[in-house]
């Protein structure tokens, strides 16, 4: 393999015992905010006269509306306003490529849960009985509900005129050559996974509050993503940006199902322009559920090619997406479904075909991971079974074909700081793995894998050669810092890792500093808190201006202390020679000579990835600045009986860089492996006769803590070259492997495989049934529905030539 | 308007005279007209415990309980859990060990977890998980806040 990026010298790794905020386990800066309820949510704000919205849904999942009546709405007392679709004719999307919805539907409707209309009245009653009194006639057209679904060949488009299959989106790619491969191969399996449909879930149901005032548009939401609603509102209202301010409140829980521009926060705008008066939407959580953008469901058929000895010859990959009835990221998830297979093995070849369908159904989106838990399940469910096969044993066959540090991947990606060996070691260590492994009693078994993912995508969301984030930085005369970046806190610690940066950087206290975060009037640029980027990204752009900033205070310093500035170092809120740490300032005395000698005491700093997309179309989803690596095991308990699964414990390892903060690095993973747990056991998303069954909390089952098992957490520190300290992302790889480990350990205890997720009782009995039967234990897709794929876009992969 | 109904709600400490509907539930009466939103609201339903409170000590869901029912109880919620000496123990422990990641599920996570150290000072961890069993979050994983339940059962047990 190559070596294509030698660590940059100015990044030289810093010894965690020179660090005093960084790497400490240290409360996040708005934890007692949280704890006391001080914390406003998006739907704690109220403002004077404010009206509340409430939209009216959608109850055909395909149909053409007819008749559209809002006159008995609009004549209730109580109600300013009624929109409906014609209001706000023009499209949006959050891809440049997907400008596929409207605010409120036009002409027709394409799921139960659209939004048709939207009202604003003086209470959230009136404003109910409001959206009861508009009048829809629909002609129902009929509606694909699944993947077979959508490929009929003669149904009615979901989008554009006449009939015929419901394609969205294609990609095939092809990266050496795989035929040659597999003919090369002394082993060739295939198999065919199912990953059901799932949601975010937040518990904070998305809510917006807008407000219209002097020509000039506010906007508070509960959003991971304050920049693209921005250009969205603008967009849609026809408004210069200028004119439009968006405020992303805290945000209740995200997980990828606050990252689209909504129907709701369009309307609520909307609304408040024509009545003049604020306007706030909260949706139930029923509603949530029709907003959804979750996990797209995934066919999956995988192929692959070995050497008698373990090793890799070809692998390949054809998935087929659910897509729902909008574009939303799909476009992204298309090429997510085959971006990442490579960053965990060397694949002399490998080929990549995906279709994303448009059916009657809630759109999906990301959910972390975005469109890479799913093949991640089926390789490394479908590499379990390739190692019994081989004989090997399935960590062994992990570590003969995995990836190299500073290498690059069959198709183009940059690998730099990886710790996926050192990932495997701990767990396999940790959990006892080979003494368990096809050794424990009928019932009770363990399973292995193995995942990476992103540390920020590469590339934005809409082409520009801007950068990604910026920060900026004021130093108050009395020593006080402030920092301002758009990055939104989602509760996944971005204000404090922020602060915990600039902080180290100054060598000041955290308590020293202010964020002022997430908003487009305040704050400098960032895309948002998606693809794991924020630490990365704002994190670098924080970096920059922090040594700026101690740049300016450390070179005032020097002059009134008369020293070499090469001489001055900054920690314990002092600026000090290193050689005599007696002769110093202290912080606010040194900002206080700085500010006469250095004003203003403002800088700013800025991040953009390196440019790092290969030489193919499409080469623009799956490039990172850097990977994250994660092993798992997991040991669960099968109840032969009822066919219930438990999960006993899990051990995680993850390498993460450097823990900018350990407690939260851990927290995101003991998160990611709940989340992991729930779609591997419960979750799903249902449909009956085209309504969605799971509205509610009830019926959308999720683990409560006594389905949580013990999670055992480790950090792996591999001090990325270019991540900020050398951090990497911790929200969402830690999640990946988790959910195959569940599947593989079901097979260690039983003996049955349930390749489909979730792994619920019925299929587990259903397989322990076929199984007792003397037929083959397994629950999962049988077929590929039949598509003609065109022919994939070949590559080279990367020479062995230094680039 | 002649439908309302005045009520006294006393909530942490302090009483407040309300003309309310009497369709509406606590939950509404506390974020709308008392401006107590650190009480929140996830389904409506009683399915995910974020808008538990306590009443005369016992948590219940703010959102299935009348404001009328509440009448007469001693109601708590986390804005009264602090004092003017500071905070609670079970916010500290929540708040060093950072079982609040969004934080929308730590309100009801709180009082739940306070009212069952008060009936039980030292649960075992089956305990705790069954006091807990009804108050979903989507962040943690459970563990964090399992530990600084433990962490501050430990902390109150010593200042005994």
């Amino acid at each position: 393999m190559t070596i294509v990026e030698k660590p940059r010298p100015d990044a030289a790794p810093v010894e965690a015992e020179e660090l005093s905020v960084v790497g400490k386990p240290l409360p996040k800066v708005d934890a007692t905010a949280k704890v006391t309820g001080r914390t406003r949510y998006t739907d704690d704000l109220r403002l004077p006269r404010m009206l509340t919205g409430k939209l009216l849904r959608s109850t055909r999942p395909h149909a053409l509306i007819r008749r559209l009546d809002v006159s008995r709405a609009l004549a209730l007392p109580g109600v300013h306003a009624v929109l409906t679709g014609k209001d706000l004719p023009i499209t949006y999307g959050i891809l440049p490529v997907s400008q596929d919805e409207h605010t409120l539907a036009l002409e027709k409707v394409r799921y139960v849960g659209e939004p048709v209309a939207a009202v604003a009245a003086i209470d959230e009653e009136t404003a109910e009985r409001a959206a009861g009194l508009i009048e829809v006639e629909y002609e129902d057209l009929p509606a694909a509900m699944s993947i077979p679904d959508a490929l009929v060949p003669d149904t009615p488009r979901i989008h554009g005129e006449g009939s015929g299959p419901n394609v969205d989106r294609v990609a095939a790619l092809e990266f050496g050559d795989v035929e040659a491969g597999f003919l090369e191969a002394e082993h060739l399996r295939e198999d065919l996974f199912f990953f059901s449909g799932n949601a975010h879930m937040p518990l904070e149901q998305h809510s917006v509050l807008a407000s219209w005032e002097a020509g000039k548009l506010t906007v508070w939401s509960s959003t991971q993503v304050p920049h693209y609603l921005h250009r969205t509102l603008a967009k849609v209202l026809e408004l210069p940006a200028s004119r439009i301010r968006v405020i992303a409140a805290p945000v209740g829980g995200g997980f990828g199902g606050k990252s689209d521009p909504f129907s709701h926060e369009i309307a609520a705008a909307k609304l408040a322009i024509v009545t003049n008066r604020p306007v706030k939407i909260t949706l139930t959580r029923e509603e949530v559920f029709y907003a959804h953008r979750g996990r797209h469901p995934v066919l999956m058929q995988v192929k692959s090619g070995f050497t008698a000895d373990g090793r890799i010859t070809a692998l390949s990959f054809r998935n087929i997406l659910d897509g729902g009835a909008f574009g939303s990221f799909g476009a992204a998830t298309t090429y997510y479904t085959g971006a990442l297979q490579g960053t965990t093995y060397r694949l002399p070849a490998y080929r990549f075909e995906a279709v994303r369908l448009h059916t009657n159904k809630p759109p999906c989106g990301p959910k972390r991971g975005h469109g890479t838990p799913q093949p991640r399940f089926a390789l490394e469910c479908h590499l379990d079974k390739v190692a019994e096969e081989l004989g090997l044993d399935p960590v062994e066959l992990r570590l003969r074909n995995a990836i190299e540090p500073f290498s690059q991947t069959v198709n183009h990606l940059r690998i730099t700081s990886c710790g996926l060996i050192e990932c495997i070691e701990k767990v396999v260590e940790a959990s006892g793995f080979h003494d368990k492994h096809g050794r424990l009693p009928y019932g009770r078994g363990v399973g292995f894998a193995v995942s990476a993912y992103l540390s920020g995508a590469g590339l934005p969301i809409y082409f520009n050669d801007m950068s990604q984030s910026e920060v900026q930085i004021k130093v108050d005369r009395g020593g006080g810092v402030t920092v301002y970046s758009m990055a939104a806190d989602i509760g996944q610690g971005s204000n404090s890792v922020l602060t915990y940066i600039v902080a180290e950087v100054l060598g000041i206290v955290p308590e020293d500093i202010s964020v002022v975060t997430a908003d487009t009037d305040l704050t400098p640029i960032d895309l948002g808190s998606y693809s794991s980027r924020v630490t990365f990204m704002a994190g670098n752009a924080a970096l920059d201006a922090a040594r700026k900033m101690r740049d300016l205070v450390v070179e005032a310093a020097a002059e009134k202390l008369e020293v070499d500035v090469a001489q001055l170092t900054t920690a314990g809120r002092r600026v000090f020679d290193c050689d005599d740490p007696e002769h110093g300032l202290e912080w606010e005395q040194a900002v206080h000579v700085a500010s006469a000698l250095r004003a203003p005491l403002v800088t700013a700093g800025s991040y953009r990835a390196p440019a790092l997309a290969g030489p193919y179309r499409g080469s623009g989803v799956g490039p990172s600045p850097a990977y994250s690596f994660t092993a798992a095991v997991v040991e669960l308990d099968c109840d032969q009986e009822t066919g219930m699964v438990a999960v006993d414990q899990v051990w995680v390892a993850h390498d993460v860089g450097r823990a900018i903060n350990p407690l939260l690095a851990v927290g995101q993973t003991e998160g990611s492996v709940y989340m992991a747990l729930g779609e591997a056991l419960l979750e799903q998303q249902s449909f009956r006769d085209g309504l969605l069954e799971s509205t509610s909390l009830f019926d959308y089952k999720s683990p409560t803590v006594l389905e949580m098992p013990e999670v055992h957490t480790y950090l792996i520190e591999t001090i990325d070259p270019e991540g900020p300290f050398g951090a990497k992302e911790a929200g969402q790889g830690p999640l990946l492997p988790v959910i195959p480990a569940v599947a593989n350990a079901l097979y260690d205890a039983v003996g049955v495989r349930i390749d489909e997720v979730p792994i619920t009782p019925d299929k587990v009995l259903r397989a322990l049934d076929l199984a007792a039967k003397g037929k083959l234990g397994r629950v999962g897709p049988k077929g590929m529905p039949a598509f003609d794929f065109p022919a994939p876009y070949r590559v080279e992969p990367p020479g062995e030539a230094l680039p | 308007m002649s439908s309302l109904l005045l009520v006294e709600l006393v909530v942490n400490g302090e009483p407040h005279g309300v003309a309310i509907a009497q369709q509406r539930t606590l939950l509404e009466v506390l974020r709308e007209d008392l401006d107590l939103t650190g009480t929140k609201h996830g389904c409506e339903l009683g399915e995910c415990g974020a808008c538990t409170v306590l009443m005369d000590g016992e948590p219940h869901l703010s959102c299935l309980t009348l404001a009328i029912e509440a009448e007469g109880r001693e109601i708590t919620t986390v804005e009264g859990l602090a004092t003017a000496d500071g905070l609670h123990p079970l916010q500290n422990a929540f708040a060093e060990l950072s079982a609040a990641q969004c934080g929308y599920c730590t309100p009801g996570m709180l009082l739940t977890a306070k009212a069952l150290l008060d009936a039980n000072p030292a649960p075992t961890l089956g305990e705790t998980k069954q006091a807990l069993s009804g108050n979903l979050c989507r962040c943690t994983g459970y563990a964090k806040i399992l530990e600084a339940v433990s962490l501050a059962a430990e902390r109150m047990g010593s200042r005994r």
